[in-house]
């Protein structure tokens, strides 16, 4: 073996080690400390716990109402990503069977929704005039709205794929268009579905900015904005804002180790091969 | 893939089943009932959510910017341009905003694609074993909520018995323990390490699958030919990795220029205005009742955005030409 290429190689596991390390280290500090009891977790060191707390758990989940938040949370994931995967298909399906001028501009006006911004301020307004401000459905409603532009734009590219000849035989077979969308082509898209739901799921689960706008009924909070509003409410005691963190990122912890290549095969589909 | 080629076609027009008379008459359009079997109305739910939700505000902002609407009173009054005039006043809270705004995202976007690079070849060229467990641990921040995630910082980053500084002093480098967010001229600066932790890993992870794209080949004849390592990342890989750093280059501009979360949690705009960004501007604004100023801000915010995303639409274009 060239001792070169080992002393290159043992580099490079050290460099990347480092690289893991870091990128994990104040992961593992909030779970650390989490397990701690008040007094040793008052300087949110990297020590490990003396001994497990894990009462600190069900105290922070009745002191911070996160059964009321949690819940939230998983209601406003799941509803707005199934309904804007759904609407989001139905688009993208048709828009990139019919390729007219028309169905062009429709198709540029929705992905622009990647680049521009929601104007929270007026949004709260559509949301009074609709009477949908600080509701849940209105949330729902909003969340989905802002998901489809992405969801239409790999949607889009994937329908691409799935050959023409397989609608065209169920047309002729007699099905109705809603029949062969839901019954020939929603199966052919699952891989597409699966990677946007996943997305979209952690997208809502994490989002913070919406809620802070338009939810002001604490019963309506998610996970994000109960946190925040716990740390300001206990600020010097650290092992109950650990614990509370902890269970903010545990599920998006455990739906990454279970959705791993649905996340990754998004973030490449939709960048480096258009 | 070339639409523009493909917009005359449209066969989505076929003949139904029901009465179809081949032959039996000279003019078959008659008896043909044409049913549409792609109709448009399948885009209309995702249009209407969207049109309700996202371009309405947008649109009604437009209108909004012009009046003194606000918290205070319950009738609107045009008022031109004065809450432009407030926004781009010398040395106004929102001139700084805009301000850092840049700083933030020229920043993240060099420190970002560097990092991420770096690391991209080092785990698909430099390390073999276990590279697929270096890519998860350090694409896991990623994906962590932004509130969580400035919440444990603002522990690491506490002055006094924070982990960095703590860091710092156990290794004997206590001359470089900083007050980290609340030194006017440092703030800015810990907000852009942090984001630049957390968002890394997504650009690494497409830099890795834009570097797998490379044919090998390439590589083992530029070694035939005697390229040294850096002669074959200068000469190969960054040429054909320029499309995937511009699509890069757009997320990342896309998502800095909206930053809010880790400044809120963090700072909060301070000291004083220091770290504050647009967004926090916008929602500051807010919350004082000052919406026609919340408004304008964001207006003008959205006109720059739409630019960018002309601009970045064709980047995206491009780079796929460029690849297939």
């Amino acid at each position: 073996m060239n001792p070169l290429r080992a002393i290159r190689t043992t580099v490079n596991n050290l460099l990347a080690s480092g690289a893991g390390l870091i990128a994990l280290a104040p992961i593992y500090l909030v779970f650390a400390n989490a397990l701690k009891t008040v007094t040793e977790a008052s300087s949110m060191s990297a020590q490990p716990p003396l001994a497990p707390q894990w009462g600190n758990f069900g105290a922070v989940i009745d002191q911070g109402n996160l059964v009321t938040a949690f819940s939230n949370s998983a209601l406003y994931s799941f509803a707005s990503t199934i309904l804007a995967v759904l609407l989001a298909a139905l688009a993208a399906y048709v828009l990139a069977r019919r390729r007219t001028r028309r169905h062009e501009i429709i198709y540029l006006l929705l992905i622009m929704g990647i680049a521009i911004p929601t104007n929270y301020v007026t949004l709260t307004k559509v949301m009074q005039l609709t009477h949908l401000i600080d509701t849940q459905i209105g949330i729902i409603l909003v969340y989905a709205a802002t998901q489809i532009p992405f969801d239409v734009f790999l949607i889009y590219a994937f329908v691409d794929s799935v050959p023409r000849d397989l609608d065209e035989a169920a047309f002729i077979d007699g099905c109705s268009p809603i029949r062969a969308f839901f019954s020939i082509i929603l199966p052919m898209l699952t891989p597409v579905l699966v990677t946007c739901g996943v997305l979209n799921i952690l997208n809502v689960w994490n989002d913070f900015l919406t809620p802070l706008y338009l939810l002001g009924n604490s019963d309506n909070w998610p996970m994000t904005l109960s946190v925040y509003n716990f740390f300001g409410q206990y600020e010097s005691n650290w092992a109950y804002i650990s614990a509370d963190v902890v269970l903010t990122i545990l599920p998006v912890i455990l739906i990454y180790v279970v959705a791993q290549r649905w996340i990754f095969s998004g973030l490449s589909s939709g960048a480096v091969k258009g | 893939m070339n639409r523009s080629t493909e917009v005359a076609r449209d066969t989505s027009v076929l003949p139904g089943r029901d009465l179809t008379l081949p032959g039996s008459s000279s003019r078959p359009g008659r008896y043909y009932r044409l049913r549409n079997n792609y109709p448009t109305w399948f885009a209309g739910g995702a249009l209407l959510l969207y049109g309700v939700f996202v371009l309405l505000p947008s649109l009604l902002g437009l209108g909004f910017s012009f009046t003194d609407w606000s918290a205070y009173s319950t009738d609107l009054h045009w008022v031109g341009l004065a809450n432009f005039a407030t926004i781009l006043q010398p040395n106004s809270e929102y001139v700084g905003a805009i301000e850092n705004t840049v700083i933030f995202t020229v920043a993240t976007i060099i420190l970002k694609t560097v990092i991420a690079l770096a690391l991209a070849v080092l785990l698909t060229s430099g390390v073999r074993r276990l590279a697929y467990l270096y890519r998860a641990l350090i694409y896991l921040p990623a994906l962590l909520p932004m509130v969580a995630v400035g919440i444990v910082f603002k522990s690491i980053l506490d002055p006094d018995v924070g982990l960095l500084n703590s860091t710092l002093r156990l290794v004997g480098l206590g001359g470089l323990a900083q007050q980290w967010l609340t030194n006017v001229s440092l703030a800015l600066w810990s907000v852009i390490g942090v984001d630049t932790w957390k968002g890394v890993g997504y650009i690494m992870v497409i830099l890795i699958a834009g570097l797998l794209a490379i044919p090998r080949d390439y590589y083992e004849v530029a070694k035939i030919d005697g390229a040294s390592g850096w002669q074959a990342f200068r000469y190969i890989t960054l040429p054909l990795l320029r499309p995937v750093l511009a699509v890069t280059t757009v997320l990342n501009l896309l998502y800095a220029l909206r930053v809010f979360d880790i400044v809120y949690v963090l700072t909060n705009g301070g000291p004083g205005y220091a770290t504050d960004t647009v967004y926090t501007a916008i929602f500051n604004a807010f919350s004082l009742g000052q919406w026609g100023v919340a408004t304008a801000l964001s207006t003008v915010f959205f006109i720059v955005m739409l630019a960018l995303g002309f601009v970045a639409l064709r980047v995206m274009r491009r780079s796929e030409v460029a690849y297939s």
